[in-house]
C-alpha cells in the first residue's frame, strides 16, 4: 500500500493536524513499498529542479553544451561496445542492451548512438523508486559508488527478463545524474527457463522479481547478494557475470562524465542533460502542432494468449488537438488474471516512444521526451493497463504491437504534410518468433535463454521502396541476429536450416514487406532440453499493410516429433529436406510424427534429432498489388521469394516463367481485368454494412474486448467461460480455465457417450 | 486547393469532397467517411494468404482462419484501385480510420502552400533521392 492512498476515516473527521500526524505515521511506517502509482503512472518530465534552473540561466554556451552532448554519446557507446564484448548473455552479443543517462531527477536523457531506447525509457521508473523510497531511507541510502539492480516490470521494465544495473554520479556530495546499463538476460528463474514464460499463470510463476535494491556499495557487487539471486536462476554464471560486466560498464560511464564535468564543469554536464529533453519535447509538441487535427484509429486482434486461441482486441485511437496528442486504448482486451500476456502501462508507453522514435520521427534523439507530450487513456484492469497482480512475463505479445501499429496510424495524419522526417512506412512485423530453449548443456551446465533471431523481424514496405528482410527487431535498429555456430558450441542444438528466406510468406503489395526467415532446429548432446515459443498469429495475421497493401501471412510452428534426424541423415539423407514445407508437406520419414500447431508453444522438452520449425515474419505491404512494378514482381521470383502461381494470381503479371521476360500487353490486360473484377464484386460500402455487420461477436469466438466503438462495453467471452459484458469504466481482469482441463473434459464427455453408444448396442 | 491524404486518396478542401488520386472519381463528403465512397468486398483471406502446407493434412496451413479473420478491401468504385485492407474479425464494424478536422486541414493546407510558393508538394516529390546501386551477382 502507498501512503498516497485514500484511507477511510470510519467517518471521522481529521483536523489538519490530525491528518498531518497520520501522513507522518503511514510514511514512516510503510508496510511494503510496492509500484508507487504516482511514478508508475507518470512518464512525463520532472520538473525543472534548482540545479538544472540555475544551469540552463547561467549563459552557458551552447556549442560547448553541444561538445558535452557529444562527449556523453561517446561514452554511453563505449559503455554499450563494453557489454556487448564482454557480456555472457546472447541479447548481449548481439545488441538487446542499452547504456543510458538520467537526469538527478531520474529522466531518461540520452542513450548511445546504439542501443535499444526501450530497455531505458522504462529505466526512468526505478531510478525515480530509489530517489523516492532508499534515498532518505536510514537502512538503504545512497552513496558515492553504490549500485542498484532491478527487473521488476512493474517497477518499469519491459519484462522480467531484462536487468539493469543504476548508479548515481556523485559530484563534490551531489548527485548529478544516474547512469544505467540494461541487457536482455534471458534466464530468471521462472516457471519455464528463458526467461519469458508463457505458461505464468500468477506473478509467482515469472521468476526474480527484483524492485530496485542496492546490489553493490563501493564499486563492488555484495556478494552475497548476487549469490542469492544465483540460486534463484538456472544459469548462475549469467546472473554473475553479465552482473560484473554491467557494473564495470557503469562504472566506465562514471568515469568518462567525471572527465567532462572535469573539463567542462559540473553545470554543463546537467544543463545539457536538462536541454536535451526540453528540447526533444518542445520539438515534439512543434511537430504533433503541425499535424492537422483529428482523429486516426486502427483495430488489431491478437489471436492467442499462449495458452489457447483468443480474439483478443487491440485498439488504438489518435487524436491531435493542437499541440496535445491522445494515444487512446479503451476497448482494448480486459486483463487476463491467469495469463502471461498483460502489459503494465508503464512498459506500453515506453513501447509507444520507441515506435515514435524509430517509425515516425527516426531523427529525434530516442529520449524520455519523445513520448511525454503525449497522453495516454486506457480502460483499468485491461491487457494494457492491468493491475499489479497480472502476470505480465510474455508481455510482448501487446507490446511489440505497440512497437509496429502506431507508425500505421500516424501515416494517416503525416502523408499530408509537406516535408517527411522519414518515408511512410506499413508497419515492422511485430511478434517475438524465436526460440526460447533451456536444459542441460552438452558441458553439463543448466541454462535457459533465447536465440537472437528476434532480432529479425522484418521492415514494412515504404511510399518509396519495398521492405528490408529481415531486417531489425520491432523494437530497435541495431539489433544483430548473431552467428549461431558460436551458440552451437555453447548449446545443446544444431541449426538445420539458419535464416533462410522463404518462397511466398509476403506482406504483398506495391511496395512488399521485407520477408522473414525460417528456423529449423534440432536437440543432439542432451537428454534434457527442449524449446518454447511466444509467437502469435497463427489464425489472424499480426502486421497488417497500408495503403492497399496486404498484410503478413499467418504463422504457425511446425515440428517432427518420434526420430532422430541425425540417423536418418544417416540412413537416408534424400528424404531430410532442409524446408519446413516439403518436410510437412512430403511427410518422407517412416515412422515420424509431423506437427502442425500455433506458435505459442509452451516449453517441451526435444528428444535427440526431433525437428523444430518456426518462420520469422514479414512486414506489411505498402500500397495496391496491381500497382507493383512487374519487373519487382520479377526480381521477387528470380529471388525465389515469390512463385510464378502467385506473380500471376495477386500481381497479375504475364511472363515466361522460363525467361520471366514480361508480356506488357498482357499484363495490362490483365490487371484492367482485375479491376474490373473488383468493380463487379464490390457493394457499396453502406449496404455491405447493413448485410455483413452483427450486432455482437459470433458466441463461438473467444472474443474479449469492445465491439464496435470503443468506448462502449467490453466483452469478455472466455473459452470455455462464462460471457459478461463489461461497462467501460469497470472493466474487470478475466480468469480463464486450463485447457488440458477443458480437453480432459471433451475426452470423457467422448468416453461417455461411447460407452453409452456401446451399452445400447 | 486539393490535398493527398494517402496514396490514393485526396481532399479537394475547397469542395469539401474525397476523391480517389487515380482517377478523380467523387468519392463523397471531406467530413464523413471515406469508405462511404468506396465499394467493399470481404475477401476469403485464404485467397491472398495462400496455403503454403497441405490443408488436406494440416489445419495451420500458413493461411489465416477465416473464422479469426476477415479481410475486407475497399476498391474505388471508379477505377477499382484497392484503396485500403482491413483485417479485422468477422462482422465487427469496419473501423473509420481517418477522420479529420476539415477547418484545421484547411487552415493547415493553405500555410503549407505559402511555405511552398502557392501549392502543395506532391508527396512523391518527397520521397528520397533513389540513386543507382551496385548489383551484385554470382554468375
Amino acid at each position: 500500500m502507498n501512503v498516497e492512498s485514500k484511507l477511510d476515516t470510519g467517518g471521522a473527521t481529521l483536523s489538519a493536524q490530525e491528518q498531518q500526524l497520520l501522513n507522518e505515521f503511514l510514511a514512516e511506517n510503510q508496510l511494503f513499498y510496492g509500484p508507487d502509482p504516482e511514478i508508475m503512472r507518470n512518464h512525463s518530465l520532472s520538473a525543472r529542479s534548482p540545479g538544472e534552473e540555475r544551469a540552463l540561466t547561467m549563459g552557458l554556451d551552447p556549442n560547448r553544451m553541444n561538445l558535452v552532448r557529444g562527449r556523453i554519446g561517446s561514452a554511453l557507446e563505449e559503455a554499450f561496445t563494453m557489454v556487448e564484448q564482454t557480456g555472457v548473455a546472447p541479447g548481449a552479443k548481439w545488441g538487446d542492451l542499452v547504456s543510458a543517462v538520467f537526469t538527478a531527477s531520474g529522466d531518461m536523457s540520452q542513450i548511445g548512438p546504439h542501443g535499444i531506447a526501450v530497455f531505458a525509457s522504462v529505466c526512468h521508473y526505478p531510478v525515480r523508486f530509489v530517489r523516492k523510497y532508499w534515498l532518505n531511507d536510514p537502512s538503504v541510502g545512497v552513496r558515492d559508488g553504490d549500485a542498484f539492480i532491478h527487473n521488476d516490470s512493474r517497477f518499469g521494465n519491459i519484462h522480467n527478463t531484462d536487468q539493469s544495473m543504476i548508479m548515481p554520479l556523485y559530484h563534490e556530495g551531489e548527485i548529478v545524474c544516474w547512469m544505467a546499463a540494461t541487457i536482455h538476460e534471458g534466464e530468471c528463474g521462472a516457471i519455464e527457463p528463458g526467461g519469458m514464460p508463457s505458461i505464468a499463470e500468477s506473478k509467482f510463476d515469472e521468476g526474480l522479481k527484483m524492485c530496485p535494491f542496492k546490489c553493490a556499495e563501493n564499486f563492488q557487487l555484495k556478494r552475497d547478494l548476487v549469490n542469492f539471486l544465483q540460486n534463484s536462476v538456472r544459469d548462475p554464471k549469467l546472473q554473475l557475470f553479465d552482473m560484473k560486466v554491467k557494473l564495470h560498464a557503469v562504472i566506465r560511464l562514471r568515469e568518462r562524465l567525471l572527465a567532462v564535468i572535469e573539463e567542462f564543469g559540473k553545470e554543463y554536464l546537467i544543463a545539457t542533460l536538462r536541454q536535451t529533453l526540453e528540447d526533444t519535447e518542445a520539438e515534439v509538441r512543434r511537430r504533433i502542432g503541425e499535424m492537422p487535427d483529428g482523429t486516426v484509429r486502427i483495430n488489431t486482434f491478437i489471436d492467442n494468449d499462449l495458452r489457447e486461441h483468443i480474439l483478443g482486441k487491440w485498439p488504438l485511437e489518435v487524436t491531435v488537438e493542437g499541440e496535445r496528442m491522445i494515444f487512446d486504448f479503451r476497448g482494448a482486451c480486459p486483463e487476463l488474471r491467469n495469463r502471461s500476456i498483460n502489459a503494465n502501462l508503464a512498459s506500453l508507453k515506453t513501447c509507444l516512444m520507441s515506435n515514435l522514435a524509430i517509425y515516425v520521427w527516426p531523427d529525434l534523439p530516442p529520449n524520455q521526451a519523445v513520448f511525454s507530450p503525449v497522453e495516454v487513456l486506457t480502460n483499468r484492469n485491461s491487457l494494457v493497463d492491468p493491475s499489479d497482480e497480472a502476470p505480465v512475463a510474455m508481455s510482448l505479445i501487446p507490446l511489440f504491437r505497440a512497437l509496429g501499429a502506431p507508425a500505421q496510424v500516424m501515416a494517416k495524419f503525416l502523408y499530408c504534410l509537406p516535408k517527411r522526417y522519414t518515408a511512410i512506412n506499413a508497419p515492422h512485423y511485430n511478434q517475438p518468433a524465436t526460440f526460447v530453449y533451456g536444459g542441460l548443456t552438452q558441458h553439463l551446465e543448466v541454462t535457459g535463454n533465447f536465440c537472437a533471431d528476434i532480432n529479425g523481424n522484418g521492415a514494412g514496405g515504404r511510399e518509396d521502396n519495398d521492405g528490408e528482410h529481415a531486417m531489425s527487431p520491432v523494437f530497435g535498429a541495431f539489433a544483430d541476429t548473431g552467428e549461431f555456430e558460436l551458440a552451437e558450441e555453447e548449446l545443446p542444438f544444431v541449426r538445420l536450416v539458419a535464416q533462410q528466406l522463404t518462397k511466398d510468406r509476403i506482406g504483398f503489395g506495391k511496395h512488399r514487406g521485407g520477408l522473414g526467415y525460417e528456423q529449423i532446429v534440432t536437440v543432439k548432446g542432451s537428454n534434457m532440453f527442449g524449446f518454447m515459443t511466444g509467437q502469435c498469429g497463427a489464425k489472424h495475421p499480426s502486421a497488417y499493410g497500408l495503403f492497399g497493401g496486404y498484410g503478413c501471412p499467418a504463422y504457425p510452428l511446425a515440428k517432427i516429433k518420434d526420430v532422430n534426424i541425425f540417423e536418418v541423415m544417416d540412413s537416408n539423407p534424400e528424404l531430410v529436406k532442409f524446408s519446413m514445407i516439403d518436410l510437412m508437406n512430403e511427410q518422407a520419414i517412416p515412422g515420424a510424427r509431423y506437427v502442425m500447431q500455433d506458435a505459442g508453444m509452451n516449453f517441451e522438452l526435444a528428444g535427440e534429432g526431433e525437428v523444430y520449425m518456426i518462420c520469422q515474419g514479414a512486414g506489411g505491404g505498402y500500397g495496391d498489388v496491381l500497382e507493383r512494378l512487374p519487373e519487382d514482381v520479377m526480381r521477387d521470383v528470380e529471388e525465389a521469394l515469390l512463385s510464378p502461381r502467385l506473380a500471376r494470381e495477386i500481381y497479375f503479371v504475364t511472363f515466361d516463367e522460363q525467361t520471366l521476360v514480361v508480356d506488357a500487353p498482357a499484363t495490362t490486360a490483365a490487371r484492367a481485368a482485375e479491376r474490373a473484377a473488383r468493380k463487379a464484386r464490390g457493394i457499396p460500402f453502406d449496404a455491405f454494412c447493413a448485410a455483413w455487420v452483427k450486432p455482437e461477436p459470433d458466441p463461438a469466438l473467444p472474443y474479449l474486448g469492445a465491439w464496435g466503438p470503443n468506448d462502449g462495453p467490453v466483452i469478455a467471452n472466455p473459452p470455455g467461460g462464462v460471457r459478461v459484458v463489461m461497462a467501460p469504466d469497470a472493466v474487470d481482469g478475466v480468469m480463464l480455465s486450463n485447457p488440458k482441463d477443458r480437453r480432459i473434459a471433451e475426452l470423457e464427455a467422448e468416453v461417455a457417450a461411447l460407452k453409452a453408444k456401446l451399452a445400447a448396442a | 486547393m486539393k490535398i493527398c491524404i494517402t496514396e490514393y486518396l485526396r481532399i479537394d478542401l475547397d469542395a469539401e469532397r474525397w476523391e480517389c488520386r487515380r482517377c478523380d472519381r467523387d468519392l463523397g463528403a471531406a467530413r464523413d467517411n471515406y469508405k462511404r465512397g468506396l465499394l467493399v468486398h470481404d475477401r476469403d483471406p485464404r485467397e491472398i494468404h495462400q496455403p503454403l502446407i497441405d490443408p488436406t493434412k494440416y489445419s495451420y496451413t500458413f493461411a489465416p482462419d477465416p473464422a479469426y479473420t476477415a479481410l475486407l478491401e475497399y476498391y474505388c468504385p471508379g477505377c477499382g484501385t484497392l484503396v485500403e485492407t482491413e483485417y479485422t474479425v468477422p462482422g465487427h464494424p469496419p473501423v473509420r480510420d481517418i477522420e479529420l478536422d476539415i477547418d484545421s486541414l484547411k487552415e493547415k493546407a493553405a500555410q503549407w502552400a505559402a511555405e511552398h510558393g502557392g501549392t502543395l508538394p506532391e508527396p512523391e516529390s518527397l520521397h528520397r533521392p533513389a540513386h543507382a546501386r551496385h548489383q551484385h551477382k554470382h554468375s
